[in-house]
């Protein structure tokens, strides 16, 4: 039998995911208490924490997409093979960064980590995996539903932002550090959005077929949304470098952007007072449960990032774990939950398996465990952040004596950490055992 | 929304991105306050920063990990400055590793951790803020 490449993607992926929420907990303890791991210190468990769970989401929304354009978008692939090869690059590269991070060797930046030399089979992979994604989706006869579009622009943007994420090999970028800051800040926030692209993408396309509402994808308010989104991954980075002093205009043309999410924050709100119903009525399809959650930590985070993006807060939260629940919420809470919900779409399709009741009870456990913890863990690190904002800019007090006090809430942070690993843990072994038994061709019990 | 206005907006949105980015590249970013202080030795010690990976517990402008403090204005701290900061970089302490590096890294280091400190002000603790929710800093 031919074997998707698709699951393998998303089966890496989850791989990945347990193992850098692994690192992310251990990382975390070693914060509260500093004698904990000794053997792994801290500048290495950051990196493999970060490295994994992008690894996770990139390969999770990358699975995704081969397959939904071969099986669903009125297309086929234009090549088969380059994903495979996309495939085994990244299981190469993966594994050579893992090992340069183990040894301690750096020389990237932050969240890129590793030497830069292996940024090349990145890009090369990008590329091969760009010319198959735009190959096949100039195929489609008629309108690219808004999925594909967004699809399109996280690929050709992820492209552009990880360049720019570069620049920093050239001297007229690396010794100006005002410059260097705030374009490895607009890579980086514009990179996310890209990758948010992707993922939105993903969400928007599982509701499609689950609900078989096409018109979900092809609105005038979708694509206005798009727009909008779009629009913020382009110029509304600029709330990571308020402080850096860079031109009032790059800062203020950011801001006014970002509020524009206003309007999208008000479409949630919107769309629940419509849409309620409809959600409780599927609560019980698998796929439907994770995208309700994930638009639940949509609201929650948008909330916070508005909040952020204004500059008498960001002076307060900038710097502190603020920032930390706004990128945890985000890649946890909402990229995480959707992809989770691909995961089950793609593996159930492509599998045809059924998971048992005693199966259901444990991912629906897992899936509160999970979504409880992972509250508990965000308003912790609010309250973190907020404390230490106050105490550094209002009370002027020294960094030890900071990180004294907000000790306390870092304990708790830390094992609310160790209770969304159990709760994945639970949501994703099923998934895991299904696609083994597919990949490796054993008769699947019912 | 037909296929042209999408279309039209999309490659809109793309043309403002790459006008926005010169701009950015160029006269957004021109201030450099510590210019003079680049020197080689800082340039060096800008490499290894990202070589020892020192981002990953301390901020410049409040950007990094968070396990050890913002190092942008480390060397003009009152009681702090260049002896204070070798001493960390010669010993670690509990929680920052001992790199074991060499008496030239550790000047190179020092020598950027000092152009960092003349570029700017973080965390920014006096400011007025505005009726727009803008700041101004003092
Ligand atoms: C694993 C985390 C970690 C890494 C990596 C690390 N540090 Fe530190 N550093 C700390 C901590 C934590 C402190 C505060 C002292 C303490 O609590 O041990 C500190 C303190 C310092 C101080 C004194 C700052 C002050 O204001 O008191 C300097 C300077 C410093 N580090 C420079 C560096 C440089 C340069 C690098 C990279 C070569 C580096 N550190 C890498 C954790 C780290």
């Amino acid at each position: 039998m031919k074997k998707e490449t698709g699951i393998l993607f998303v089966s890496l992926g989850l791989i990945a995911l347990v193992v850098g929420i692994l690192f992310g907990s251990l990382g975390a303890f070693q914060f509260v208490y500093p004698d904990f791991l000794k053997e792994i210190s801290f500048v290495k468990l950051r990196p493999l924490h970060v490295s994994l769970v992008v690894a996770w989401i990139f390969l999770c929304a990358i699975g995704g997409i081969y397959y939904y354009t071969n099986t669903y978008c009125g297309t086929k692939l234009w090549s088969e093979k380059i994903p495979k090869i996309h495939f085994w690059i990244f299981m190469v590269t993966g594994i050579l960064i893992l090992c340069c991070y183990f040894m301690g060797k750096f020389g990237g930046r932050e969240y890129w980590e590793f030497p830069a030399i292996l940024s090349i089979p990145i890009f090369i992979s990008w590329i091969l995996f760009g010319i198959n994604y735009f190959k096949s989706a100039f195929k489609k006869v008629g309108n690219w539903p808004v999925y594909m579009w967004m699809w399109a622009t996280g690929i050709v943007f992820f492209f552009i932002t990880f360049s720019e994420s570069y620049l920093w090999l050239l001297p007229y970028f690396r010794n100006n550090l005002i410059r260097d800051l705030t374009v490895q800040w607009k890579s980086g926030g514009a990179m996310v959005g890209s990758w948010n692209m992707l993922v939105y993408g993903t969400a928007i396309f599982v509701m499609t077929r689950i609900t078989e509402d096409e018109k979900i994808a092809q609105s005038r308010l979708a694509f206005l949304m798009y727009f909008l989104g779009f629009a913020n991954l382009l110029f509304g980075w600029a709330h990571h470098i308020y402080i850096v002093p860079s031109a009032i205009w790059v800062r203020m043309i950011s801001y006014f952007i970002s509020m524009t999410e206003l309007l999208i924050l008000g479409k949630i709100i919107w769309n629940w007072k419509n849409s309620l119903s409809d959600a409780k009525r599927n609560f019980h399809i698998l796929p439907v449960r994770f995208i309700v959650a994930s638009d639940v930590w949509v609201f929650l985070n948008l909330a916070l990032a508005l909040l952020i993006s204004v500059p008498a807060i960001n002076v307060y939260t900038h710097g502190t774990h603020v920032t930390v629940a706004h990128a945890m919420g985000s890649t946890i809470g909402i990229n995480t939950i959707i992809l989770l919900a691909s995961a089950f779409f793609l593996i159930t399709d492509v599998t045809k398996h059924e998971f048992t009741i005693s199966q259901k009870k444990i991912i629906t456990m897992g899936f509160w465990i999970f979504n409880i913890f992972l509250l508990i863990f965000w308003l912790c690190l609010i309250a973190a952040g907020i404390e230490k904002g106050i105490l550094v800019i209002d009370d002027k007090l020294t960094f030890q004596e900071i990180m004294e006090k907000i000790n306390p809430i870092l304990i708790v942070f830390a094992f609310s950490g160790l209770g969304i690993f159990v709760g994945l843990i639970m949501i994703i072994s099923p998934m895991l055992k299904a696609t083994y038994n597919y990949l490796f061709q054993k008769e699947i019990k019912p | 929304m037909s296929t042209q206005t999408r279309r039209f907006i999309f490659w809109f949105l793309i043309a403002l991105f790459f006008i926005h980015t010169s701009l950015v590249f160029t006269i957004g970013t021109d201030e450099d306050n510590g210019k003079e202080l680049m020197t080689e030795d800082a340039q060096a010690g800008k490499l290894l920063y990202q070589k020892y990976n020192c981002t990953a517990c301390h901020q410049l402008y409040g950007l990094g990990g968070y396990m050890g403090p913002d190092l942008t204005n480390m060397v003009s701290s009152p009681g702090k400055g260049e002896m204070y900061a070798r001493a960390f970089l010669q010993a670690g302490t509990q929680r920052m590793p001992n790199f074991n590096l060499l008496e030239d890294e550790i000047k190179s280091l020092v020598a950027y951790l000092k152009y960092v400190d003349k570029t700017g002000t973080s965390p920014v603790k006096k400011f007025e803020i505005n009726f727009d929710g803008t700041i101004t800093q003092k």
